[in-house]
């Protein structure tokens, strides 16, 4: 797989490491009265989708930033590549 | 029809025109006491011992294309019980004895061919680990046998053991592991199920189940609507998918594992050996083709096939552990779905749903497990209660804190 980085290019997914799905990004409220039960389901429930699917990728051979990738499940086509940080941002985390 | 030799030598002697279809082909009725969605050796399993130890013969095994054509089909047929927590290895030991009686159970030639299996250590740290493990297999009533580097090098003079970076020291044998046939595990399965009087349905996809207020009462099939008293899912790759239907998230991820087979070769491996430095792991099979792989391609992935960064990765373990295999040239890949759980240990469960029952999450190890997963979902199905040995293999168990983790690796199933 090529990945499309949006600030070097198709790079090889070889120079990437996978930690899963988007998601992990929203992180729950600490401070909420079901915290245990927002982080267990954070921690540990997948939408596991078979089709396209959000997934953070870390570019550690590379420039080390993290990207959030479309990808479909069922083809491994890469439909879109996004930069992490404005992804968090977009959704309201201040970094 | 029984098998045995003198049936053999009676068929031949008569133009072998007396062997009849393996199994029945039913259409299905509308409504059975128990439905299992997967006709995989997992599903198979369920359905024989349901028949075999429970009596419960008003049974169905829904698969959507042919019997036996996911996992059970697509793995490198290693059976071994060398697991190190209580959670595991209990049920790992109950599997393997099941595959030492299985042929004799179901009258069936699985070529059960226990050869041994070889764990390599490369350091003093993993010899300490490979002795724990060792000694946590005794206990749980398994074999295990700690070789050093000069016993190791009897059994398989081939391996590079003066690597510069990965010697290796020794290595933790289980002589009753081995290989199975892994069709053939489906096939007996099936005909002992069959046999008994349960229904095998091929081409007959689950789109969704029937859940009425909050208690299941059958599936909704490519074939029509299927009642059923009890539903009991086992379709591990594809876990997540066929449960979304009944609206539940599982703490599980699918992903691609792949498979290589060299060309036929002359006999040259004992059993099945594994790499400790990296993770690789070998077998021959009785045909001579080298049986290999590794670790899993590490993306979500329902593709059945996988990327060339995970083949490098096999084939320089490879060629760390014994160069000689570079002469050897890979005559077929092929990659299959695997449920990865968060902590590398599998669920056979009741879900929050009444009638509904799950079992997944074989990570990379399913085929090894087949007997006894199918022995322990049918006594939690039969009994409502689970089997002592699968009693920790529960859905809730993240909640209450108690994963199985083998590796230590934390809820990232892609490290598992």
């Amino acid at each position: 797989m090529l990945i499309d980085h949006p600030l070097l290019g198709p790079r090889d997914e070889a120079e990437f490491v996978i930690l899963g799905d988007a998601g992990l990004i929203d992180r729950p409220d600490w401070q909420a009265e079901d915290a245990a039960q927002l982080f267990h389901d954070y921690l540990h429930l997948r939408d596991n989708p078979a089709g396209e699917h959000r997934e953070l990728w870390f570019h550690e051979q590379g420039d080390r930033s993290w990207l959030v990738v479309t990808r479909n499940t069922l083809t491994h086509e890469i439909v879109r590549v996004e930069l992490a940080r404005d992804v968090a941002i977009a959704r309201g985390r201040d970094r | 029809m029984r098998y045995s030799a003198l049936q053999i030598l009676r068929q031949g002697l008569t133009g072998n025109r007396g062997w009849k279809p393996v199994w029945r082909e039913p259409e299905p009725k509308p409504h059975y006491d128990i439905v299992i969605v997967g006709g995989g050796g997992h599903g198979l399993a369920t359905a024989y011992y349901l028949a075999a130890r429970h009596g419960l013969t008003n049974v169905a095994v829904l698969e959507k294309g042919w019997l036996g054509s996911g996992n059970v089909g697509r793995n490198t047929t290693i059976v071994r019980s060398n697991y190190l927590l209580p959670g595991n290895e209990p049920f790992y030991e109950l599997s393997m004895k099941l595959w030492e009686g299985l042929e004799q159970d179901l009258n069936y030639n699985a070529m059960v061919s226990q050869r041994g299996i070889i764990n390599l250590y490369h350091s003093d740290g993993q010899r300490d680990a490979a002795a724990r493990r060792g000694n946590a297999m005794i206990l749980a009533g398994a074999d295990a046998v700690l070789l050093d580097r000069e016993a190791v090098r009897k059994k398989c003079p081939f391996l590079d053991f003066d690597n510069e970076r990965f010697p290796i020291m020794g290595g933790l044998w289980q002589p009753r592991g081995g290989t199975v046939r892994h069709d053939a595990v489906a096939w007996g399965y099936a005909r002992g199920a069959d046999r008994q009087g349960v229904d095998l349905i091929q081409n007959c996809e689950v789109t969704g189940f029937d859940i009425r207020s909050g208690v299941c009462r059958g599936v909704e099939t490519a074939r029509g609507t299927i009642g059923a008293d009890r539903v009991a899912v086992c379709v591990a790759g594809s876990s997540g998918r066929v449960m979304g239907y009944a609206g539940l998230r599982l703490p599980i991820e699918s992903h691609v594992l792949q498979a290589f087979v060299s060309e036929g070769l002359k006999p040259a491996i004992p059993g099945v050996l594994t790499f400790g430095a990296g993770h690789f792991y070998i077998s021959q099979s009785d045909k001579g083709g080298l049986v290999f792989g590794g670790d899993i391609d590490g993306y979500n992935s329902y593709a059945q096939r996988g990327n060339l960064p995970a083949l490098e990765h096999v084939c320089e373990g490879g060629m760390a552990l014994m160069p000689m295999i570079g002469r050897a040239r890979v005559l077929r890949i092929w990659g299959g779905l695997v449920d990865m759980s968060m902590d590398g240990s599998p669920f056979i469960d009741r879900t929050p749903i009444d009638g509904l029952f799950f079992n997944g999450g074989w990570n990379y190890g399913g085929f090894k497990a087949t007997p006894a997963s199918g022995y322990c979902y049918a006594h939690l199905i039969a009994t409502g209660a689970p089997h002592p040995v699968a009693a920790e293999m529960r859905l809730d168990r993240f909640e209450r804190g108690a994963p199985i983790d083998e590796r230590g690796a934390g809820a990232q199933p892609n490290l598992h």
